[in-house]
């Protein structure tokens, strides 16, 4: 059993479509794993068992008929709990939602399903996406398999250790502002955010409209590569969903796993490394640079001098556009309600709800976001950051007709422990700073394992930034560097997890 | 130099419906203020001469047949509801005592 979750989700789809192994042996695997672990871990907010078993079995009937079975057919995922799925709770770590069962899928849960994946549950997140930690969560944080008094990152930090502990081959996140490559960087797994418009947003709880995207987590790029090709095309029912071919990212992914980066030519930004970074993150993205030069690539520095304002912009317009869209929170056609007496009005039993059922951070991005929006004050901070958000599209297009890709570090430290920054909301945003352009230029970004840090044992990640709809860019470098990184450390980066105790 | 003040910090709850306790007013003046004061740097290279953008990818109006499909039964729709009655969603009174 030890043996099937280790495994990669290529290696599984294999077994599971040869019937060398059942789905239902994977699915209950990995759901005795959740039961082994989990109580520690905190990565899940809903473990969907019948529902997994059910889909598990619908695979191995569908091949032992011989019918024809999509690539990762019979492989279990965690789902971040902000994409709806019908019949099983959707909360987005919110006590807003707390008990809330959608009544449809997000388009991404129905091709996971089309595909036969098999959706093993809902996984821990901030509420709303809002947080770079797990903290915010209103279920209590997840914690980090690599060190338990650690945070998995954010906002997606329960889709991050549901790999690093083996409870889940592939999970789905959603990246706003950094919450799939953040969680990816300090747990040693690996995460995609897609061109925006690549994968659809609808039945995806909305936090930032123009800036949220879905993409997919694994433990390998090639996973990662395989997931994002269920997951992603155009959906009719997301109106920035992009009409065009999804890039061809598993292809790029097994180019790049024959190790040869020639005539590819990356560029590192100049403007993230320095004050505030770790020493041992830089010394690993040093490394990494290091290493996809001797596979061949180009190495040139390149400045991105708008970046330095994008951590600004974003936490402008990320609140401006939450606290719109979480106005639906009413309190009057789904979620908690509070203080209905029948003498309170709806405006005071809604004050009373959103007062009860939101958390702090949520708070304050709506309270940042009515304020940026009102007049009087629209042009000097969301319309400023806005004409960043020009500036920060240039800076990448110039970028982009030098180089093919960017690099950096994906955030600059390996994960804090738990509560370091809970009480220091600007110290808690910088976890993005790396992460943050992508989101509001709308292009492809990943972040793949670069090892451990020299001096605290932890995964630090590395960036890799290419055009929109290139993905397959960055999956082809990302697939050489990995090869090149296990062969020099004579092991993958997640083998190195400390092994976790059962359940408390 | 932007700086907000505890009232200001109560108008802005009000406006975004949020019943905000006293204890609240406290921490979140103080940490408001901080974040705007840090995030008011934007300002320093928005030149007037740079547009906005508002959407990576640039928006243009999307159509469809306008056909009838499958949506959401009654009951459906109001399974997640706080409060259901006749078939329909029930929400406190929304006019004041002296309307």
């Amino acid at each position: 059993m030890t043996d099937l979750i280790r495994s990669t989700a290529a290696e599984l789809a294999a077994k599971i479509a040869s019937r060398e192994v059942s789905a239902v042996e994977v699915a209950q695997a990995h759901l005795d794993r959740i039961a082994e672990v989990d109580g520690a871990v905190n990565a899940f907010l809903h473990v969907d068992t019948e529902g997994a078993l059910k889909a598990a079995r619908k695979v191995d009937d569908d091949i032992a008929a011989g019918a024809h079975v999509g690539p990762l057919a019979g492989v279990p995922i965690a789902l971040k709990d902000v994409l709806t799925t019908e019949g099983v709770p959707t909360t987005v770590g919110s006590k807003i939602l707390e008990g809330w069962i959608p009544p449809y899928d997000a388009t991404v849960t129905r091709r996971l399903k089309e595909a036969g994946v098999v959706v093993l549950g809902k996984t821990n997140m901030d509420e709303f996406a809002m947080g770079s930690s797990t903290e915010n969560s209103a279920y209590g944080p997840t914690r980090n398999p690599w060190d338990l008094d650690r945070i998995p990152g954010g906002s997606g930090g329960g889709s991050a250790a549901a790999l690093a502990a083996f409870e889940a081959p592939l999970s789905i996140g959603t990246d706003t502002g950094g919450s799939i490559r953040q969680p990816g960087a300090v747990t040693g797994t690996v995460g995609v955010k897609p061109t925006y418009g690549g994968v659809s947003r609808y039945g995806l709880v909305a936090f930032s409209s123009s800036l949220d995207q879905a993409g997919p987590c694994a433990r390998t790029v090639l996973d990662a590569a395989l997931l994002h090709e269920v997951i992603a095309g155009y959906d009719p029912m997301d109106s920035t969903s992009i009409n065009a071919p999804v890039p061809p990212v598993v292809a790029a992914a097994r180019e790049g796993a024959n190790g040869d980066l020639s005539g590819v030519r990356v560029g590192v930004v100049t403007q993230f490394s320095g004050e505030g970074y770790q020493a041992g993150v830089l010394r690993s993205f040093e490394a990494a640079v290091a290493q996809l030069k001797q596979l061949g690539a180009e190495i040139v520095e390149v400045s991105c001098p708008s970046f330095d304002y994008a951590l600004p912009a974003y936490y402008l317009i990320a609140p401006s556009e939450a606290s719109s869209n979480l106005a639906r929170f009413d309190a009057m056609r789904y979620g908690i309600r509070v203080g209905d007496d029948g003498t309170r009005s709806a405006e005071e039993v809604m004050s009373l709800t959103r007062e009860a059922g939101f958390g702090p951070e949520v708070k304050r991005r709506i309270m940042i976001g009515t304020y940026a929006l009102s007049s009087g004050y629209y042009d000097a901070y969301y319309g400023s950051a806005q004409k960043v958000r020009t500036l920060i599209s240039r800076d990448f297009d110039a970028a982009f007709a030098t180089v093919d890709v960017l690099v950096s570090p994906t955030t600059p430290t390996t994960a804090f422990p738990i509560g370091e920054r809970t009480g220091d909301p600007m110290a808690m945003y910088k976890a993005d700073l790396c992460t943050i352009p992508a989101n509001l230029a709308g292009n492809a970004a990943m972040s793949v394992p670069s090892g451990l840090s020299d001096e605290d044992g932890l995964p630090v990640g590395l960036q890799i930034m290419a055009p929109a709809l290139q993905d397959h860019r960055m999956y082809r470098v990302a697939a050489a560097y990995e090869v090149a990184r296990d062969a020099a450390l004579g092991a993958t980066v997640i083998s190195g997890v400390p092994q976790l105790a059962g359940a408390r | 130099m932007p700086s907000i003040s505890r009232d200001e910090v109560a108008h802005l709850a009000r406006l975004a419906r949020l019943a905000v306790t006293d204890d609240e007013l406290d921490l979140f003046a103080g940490q408001l203020d901080v974040i705007l004061q840090s995030v008011a740097t934007v300002g320093d290279i928005a030149t007037a001469d740079i547009p906005p953008t508002s959407h990576a990818v640039p928006l243009t109006n999307v159509f469809r047949e306008d056909v009838v499909r499958p949506s959401l039964g009654q009951q459906q729709a109001l399974a997640g509801a706080p409060a259901a009655e006749d078939g329909r969603f029930r929400v406190p009174r929304i006019l004041g005592e002296e309307a």
